[in-house]
């Protein structure tokens, strides 16, 4: 007999499905605008009505995808957004800066987090396919030269320095290559994987040229891995975002740098990388959207929550650094633009 | 062993021999050669068959201790971050409140349309090759490709998912609003990253596993069965339905839930897909168990909302730069390690319970 469950199980299934005989082909989605209008004049439940759209009202889907640096600080915005917007659905996913754009070019997904702009060929990409893309500056990241907290020599090192153990035919294998006097101590090298938007960055500004290193070192996409191979080995150096340095900060040590041969060494704190003396190693990250979708209510109330004031709280929250006051007033007036 | 008087004698034309008190097994002397070495290699025989069953025993514990450790490092890491909270909560950014909920209720409802998707089609194409398909050279060719395809690595099959259920080769995009009688549910066209496409992905991944598994549970059924069958006049369908597939329903059963354990686990090809690590909802946002028959409407959502599974969200909180996240990690990994086990055990208990009715 218990076989005969699941055949009825499917009948009942398929016979709901013969019961939408209405079926009604929705409006593309530009007629969001519309939504946006209805919410107006619509009273809210129990909640003080805005100027435009009022919370209860604003419905659809968030589609975020993109980069894993700038995950953490969408999945932080989702969560706060969810609790103020609850009829609002979010998903965050991370296929890494490229992946974002691919997905973002195909028009699979609403917003994507870059660790580095846009291309001129995602550019060229999306101007065939007729999206206007927007960007949103919402953070900015400092790439942090880590090394094990027994490691008492290397306190400041140049970006030349990093260069040479860095560059793509490197030789150096112990610290003493690196500078004169430092102990001949073997170098453990970590770093980021060659998919990451970190690796374009860091081997941009420190080698020259994006995406061309020395290729013997470990390599990781998880900076959990890096974390914990730096705090194992005594010779070890390794970069990577702000975020796990601070996360990890009692059991590493940050690497001031000096850019240039008489600069002074900066290290790396909130104060430094936002005034932008952390340099070159500073970067900017950025959310795209487009101005199709920022008419949805949705979107368009989800980058202004990115850009608030809380935004800004929860971007320092998870251990990234908020852009400067010039830098914002930009930002908003361009959302103010592109929802005109 | 010397002391044994009784000749061990298997090899009967032998001559008989007086046996020779030695004191070491090393002397030989004269006919005693034979008698000997038969001690010798049986010793050497023995001690083989001993070697054997330490390898054996080593093989069984090793993977064992393994498993135990593996178990014990995760529960030292989860202690006291599994708790009941933890599996109703939804993820959050703050390790001590993120919990597992949606990755649970997404892993259910993928497996569940990836079994009804992949059973009867797997099923399906066990019997026809075993029992109607006359061995030609096509069907030694689908059977060739079947046993390939269950060597495929899964990111292949996430690719092939995207283009296929994801993207639909290209598919403009457009959406459809179906209404029931209470309320109306969204289809969106292509897919896109929902439960149905992830589900038609892992249908496609387990296929190969159910159709060899289903084959050789067929194959298991004695050809008594079917000739005794048979020539009391039954049909073939009736001897399908009545004899063999009954006799071959534990082992079917068995791989069955053994490719669903598979696919419970799977995390490449739902990367590859792009489900999602984060989610603020459930599939059809489904709020209790009585709304699964009260509002059909939310039912029929399931399949086309986004969703995440545990390994996603496992993969997610590796990621995650506050350290306390490892330890959420680990509570996930527990709670998809019992999951495992739970159906595993089920698939022993289905598998003893029907195999009980069988008599031949």
């Amino acid at each position: 007999m218990s076989t005969m469950r699941f055949p009825s199980l499917l009948a009942l299934f398929l016979s709901f499905g013969l019961t939408c005989a209405g079926c009604v082909q929705k409006a593309p989605t530009a007629g969001g605008a519309g939504d946006s209008g209805a919410a107006t004049t619509t009273p809210a439940e129990g909640m003080a009505a805005g100027t435009s759209t009022t919370p209860a009202n604003v419905t659809g889907t968030i589609a975020i995808d993109g980069s894993s640096t700038v995950y953490p600080i969408s999945q932080a915005v989702a969560e706060e957004f969810e609790t103020k917007f609850p009829e609002v659905k979010l998903t965050v996913a991370m296929s890494g800066t490229g992946g974002g754009f691919k997905k973002f070019i195909a028009e699979e997904i609403d917003v994507t987090g870059a660790s580095r702009p846009i291309t001129e060929k995602e550019a060229a990409e999306c101007k065939a396919k007729g999206i206007e893309y927007v960007e949103f500056q919402v953070a900015i990241d400092g790439l942090t030269v880590v090394v094990n907290p027994s490691n008492n020599w290397a306190e400041c090192m140049t970006v030349a320095e990093l260069k040479k153990i860095w560059e793509p035919d490197s030789k150096i294998t112990k610290w003493s290559e690196v500078r004169e006097g430092w102990p001949e101590e073997p170098i453990q090298l970590f770093g980021a994987d060659t998919a990451s938007g970190t690796f374009d960055y860091f081997t941009e500004v420190i080698n020259g040229k994006s995406k061309s290193s020395r290729s013997d070192y470990t390599a990781n996409s998880n900076d959990n891995i890096l974390v914990q191979g730096v705090v194992d080995s005594k010779g070890a150096l390794g970069y990577f975002g702000y975020a796990y340095f601070a996360e990890n900060a009692g059991k590493l040590k940050a690497v001031k740098i000096s850019d240039g041969k008489d600069a002074v060494c900066v290290e790396p704190t909130p104060e430094t990388i936002e005034s932008g003396a952390y340099t070159p190693l500073s970067r900017p990250l950025f959310v795209y959207t487009t101005k199709a979708k920022l008419k949805r209510p949705e979107i368009a109330e989800f980058v202004k929550f990115l850009l608030s004031a809380e935004g800004d709280k929860l971007v320092s929250e998870v251990k990234y650094i908020k852009v400067p006051e010039s830098v914002k007033k930009t930002m908003t007036d361009r959302l103010a633009e592109a929802l005109k | 062993m010397s002391e044994t008087p009784t000749p061990r004698r298997p090899l009967s034309p032998l001559p008989e021999k007086p046996p020779i008190p030695t004191t070491s097994p090393t002397t030989f002397v004269g006919g005693g050669l034979v008698e000997e070495s038969f001690d010798l290699a049986l010793a050497r025989r023995h001690r083989n068959g001993r070697i054997f069953e330490w390898v054996c025993w080593l093989a069984t514990w090793g993977s064992v201790l393994i498993l135990g450790v593996l178990i014990a490092a995760m529960a030292w890491q989860a202690f006291g971050w599994l708790t009941p909270k933890f599996l109703v909560s939804m993820p959050k950014r703050n390790p001590a409140e993120a919990g597992i909920l949606p990755g649970i209720v997404g892993t259910f409802w993928l497996i569940l349309l990836t079994a009804i998707l992949s059973v009867p089609l797997g099923v399906g194409a066990a019997i026809y090759l075993e029992e109607y398909a006359k061995p030609t050279l096509l069907t030694r060719f689908i059977q060739l490709n079947i046993a390939n395809l269950a060597g495929v690595p899964s990111i292949v099959y996430g690719i092939l998912g995207f283009t296929a259920f994801v993207r639909m080769f290209g598919l403009a995009r457009s959406e459809y609003l179906i209404s029931f009688g209470i309320g109306t549910f969204q289809l969106t066209l292509p897919f896109g990253r929902t439960v149905i496409s992830g589900a038609l992905t892992l249908a496609l991944l387990s296929l190969p596993v159910v159709i060899i598994a289903s084959q050789e549970a067929l194959r298991s059924v004695p050809p008594s069965l079917r000739h005794a069958s048979l020539a009391l006049g039954a049909t073939k369908w009736q001897t399908i339905r009545y004899q063999i597939i009954p006799s071959a329903l534990p082992g079917m059963m068995t791989g069955v839930i053994l490719a669903m354990s598979r696919a419970i686990g799977e995390t490449a090809p739902l990367v590859a897909i792009g489900a999602a690590t984060y989610i603020t909802f459930t599939p059809g946002r489904i709020g209790s168990l009585s709304e699964v028959v009260t509002r059909p409407d939310k039912l029929a959502q399931v399949p086309f909302d986004s969703f995440t599974t545990i390994p996603m969200q496992i993969y997610g909180w590796i990621n995650e730069a506050k350290p306390d996240f490892q330890h959420v990690a680990a509570a996930a990994i527990l709670v998809l390690l019992a999951i495992l086990l739970i159906s595993n055990g089920l698939a022993i208990y289905i598998r003893q319970h029907f195999q009980k009715k069988i008599r031949w």
